[in-house]
């Protein structure tokens, strides 16, 4: 059923049919409608889920981690101050091995307080151990739920969906809602593994030693690199029942260009059409979607630019002292390798801009 | 006399805590009256370190280790997971240092309690932070030494009254618990076991190595807490109704609690003074608060 909605409702309504069972939430600009229909939702019985007023996102995060430890689909969702007020809480769900599913709508962060669109927030979590995917659309704000909690519950890492304030967050598009037995059939209930389990009492998180807490990151790093596998794969799925397609990353007219802007989330839609009107001026131009940031698709990217002339990164977000940080990933990532463009990289549409 | 504390023991030998340490009493009796049926988190403490390195555990319940502003949210979530999944009777508790109830965990704790989780908070107060080596906290008592509030430069500040406060959220119980008084102790976690809600336990707990005392002693130190009336044993109920569980006929000047610490080595008479007056105060208090719930 086609239905047109935010990118926030369609969030809501993707945690409604992912069956989550423990929300719990702390108010914030753009992600606040999320919650309070989350909350509606629980309240009406439509979604069987507790949902947890929590007093701070640190606590969110933390009660979020508590039901997943016990084998619950759990969500929450924040953004800007509140994504930095968790941090700590961040790197606890991805060594703890957790499938937490979080939405962050990227906003600017203060002071100059900006409530608009701004990468700065979700990248400066860049290295938590959380997969983070860029949404461009409402529709794909709803499928990436649904997928994440599959994909994270096979990989054991959290994942933490970004898509940009109030360009998707607050603006009406139609999206396309399955039939909820469909998705029951692509996702369904609990996962299995270790678990809290009383008949099978087991100590989580204490004291490691050097050797294996060594061991431990290095599961998670192999387990980040599986999961270009698992995605792919459930990207597949997907598409055989809902009929959608998804990857790590999205070309639009790239097998002939010979020149290539490389964008994120809605900003990709804004380079698509500028792909559209350069190609009519005779220029040879196509875009790249960089959809999946951590693990961070370097394979993909290296075979869409190889062979091109020159990228150009758009960059909606800055690493001070350095330059826009999804820039110095496809510089890292095409570094040393043979047949690439010349790459060079914009900063623009800070905090909205 | 028939003892009513159970044989079963959920903490084995193997745990890494210090020789008299009182946190390590109060864990053991503490499941002793939880049983097999618990779940807990600690967060960053002493006790997180005193359940051994990964893989063992002294502890034969689950253990979730938490950051450490976070037991009680934490708590929260583990019983919210736990219902969710049709596993209502499991007790789902929460068992922090002072450092992690009274500071960076109030904030945490007040809003479980506001929001009556129905899980239970544990915190042994050994007065400091003791895993970082001993320094001050706001549960540390006026005119304790610790290593930031070393030789003439003391403690200056009464306790934080955590009591009070947790009085405050009207949650539907609480109570102070000693090592020295296993029974209560045991009777008033049973007790918290038939009410569902939030369950608040206060534990004064003796830390040989940031009190500076003999390690034989802890037991004798939070009975002397308990006798002279520096840290009186009561329960409290929907934040009104106080029960005092002990009442001292003769009770013993707070001086003889506190030369058995090398922590109060520093003080004169005018600040023991102050010490008794204030032991003193807060006893006056409790039995008014007892005869009179409404005031
Ligand atoms: C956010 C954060 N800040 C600081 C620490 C360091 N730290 C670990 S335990 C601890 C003190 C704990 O004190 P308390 O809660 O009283 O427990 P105790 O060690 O005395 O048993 C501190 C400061 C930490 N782990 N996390
Ligand atoms: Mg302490």
């Amino acid at each position: 059923m086609r239905q047109l909605m935010t990118g926030n409702y369609a969030a809501s309504y993707a945690v409604k049919y992912a069956g989550v069972q423990v929300i719990a939430a702390y108010p914030i600009t753009p992600q606040t409608q999320i919650v309070e229909k989350l909350s509606e939702m629980c309240a009406a019985g439509e979604l069987k889920a507790r949902y947890i007023n929590v007093e701070s996102e640190h606590s969110a995060m933390a009660a979020c981690i508590g039901a997943s430890s016990t084998g619950a689909r759990v969500f929450t969702a924040t953004s800007s101050q509140g994504l930095a007020y968790m941090h700590e809480l961040l790197h606890w769900a991805s060594r703890a091995r957790l499938p937490v599913v979080m939405t962050n709508v990227n906003r600017a962060m203060a002071p100059g307080w900006n409530v608009w669109a701004d990468q700065n927030d979700s990248l400066s979590q860049r290295d938590t151990g959380w997969m983070q995917i860029y949404c461009k659309s409402a529709q794909e704000v709803f499928d990436s739920i649904l997928m994440a909690y599959k994909i994270s519950e096979k990989v054991l890492l959290p994942t933490m969906i970004n898509y940009d304030a109030f360009f998707t967050s607050h603006t009406e598009e139609p999206v396309d809602i399955p039939d909820a037995e469909k998705v029951r059939d692509f996702l369904p209930g609990l996962r299995r593994g270790r678990i809290m389990d009383v008949d099978d009492p087991c100590a989580f998180g204490t004291l490691v030693a050097q050797d294996t807490y060594t061991e431990f990151q290095y599961k998670i790093q192999e387990s980040m690199q599986d999961a270009k596998k698992v995605i792919t794969e459930t990207c597949a799925e997907f598409k055989s029942i809902f009929n959608r397609e998804y990857a790590l990353t999205e070309e639009y007219k790239m097998s002939d260009a010979d020149e290539v802007i490389i964008a994120t989330s809605t900003m990709f839609e804004t380079a698509s059409v500028a792909v559209d009107e350069l190609r009519k001026k005779g220029s040879k131009t196509g875009a790249l979607r960089i959809r999946y940031f951590r693990p961070f698709p370097s394979e993909d990217i290296i075979r869409a630019l190889s062979g091109k002339k020159r990228a150009l990164v758009l960059d909606r977000n800055i690493s001070f002292g350095a330059q826009g940080i999804f820039c110095q990933e496809v510089l890292a990532a095409a570094g040393g390798k043979g047949n690439m463009p010349a790459i060079s990289g914009v900063v623009l549409g800070l905090g909205g801009r | 006399m028939k003892m009513t504390i159970p044989r079963e023991e959920l903490m084995t030998k193997g745990h890494t805590g210090c020789q008299g340490c009182g946190a390590m009493l109060a864990m053991r009796y503490a499941l002793k009256a939880l049983g097999k049926n618990t779940m807990i988190v600690i967060p960053a403490c002493c006790w997180v370190v005193a359940i051994g390195p990964f893989p063992y555990s002294a502890l034969e319940v689950p253990v979730f280790a938490s950051a450490f502003a976070c037991a009680a949210s934490t708590a929260a979530g583990i019983k919210a997971g736990l219902e969710m999944q049709g596993k209502r009777e499991i007790n789902v508790v929460a068992w922090a240092g002072d450092g992690g109830t009274f500071d960076i965990g109030l904030q945490s704790l007040s809003a479980a309690a506001e929001r009556n989780e129905d899980i239970f908070y544990f915190c042994y107060d050994n007065e400091a932070y003791m895993n970082t080596g001993r320094q001050r906290s706001s549960a540390t008592p006026y005119g304790a030494w610790t290593m930031t509030t070393p030789k003439d430069s003391t403690k200056n500040e009464f306790k934080k009254d955590i009591d009070a406060i947790m009085a405050a959220h009207k949650i539907p119980y609480m109570a102070t618990l000693s090592i020295s008084e296993p029974e209560d102790f045991i009777r008033k976690v049973r007790k918290g076991m038939g009410i569902k809600g939030m369950k608040f336990f206060h534990i004064l707990s003796p830390c040989p190595s940031g009190w500076l005392s003999d390690p034989s002693d802890s037991v004798k130190i939070a009975r002397y807490a308990v006798e002279t009336n520096i840290f009186p044993l009561y329960e409290v109920e929907n934040g009104e109704k106080y029960i005092i569980n002990k009442k001292i006929a003769r009770k013993k000047p707070v001086s003889d609690y506190l030369k058995l610490q090398g922590r109060y080595r520093y003080l004169n008479e005018s600040q023991i003074k102050t010490i008794q007056e204030a032991a003193d105060k807060n006893w006056r208090s409790l039995l008014k608060k007892e005869e009179f719930p409404d005031t």
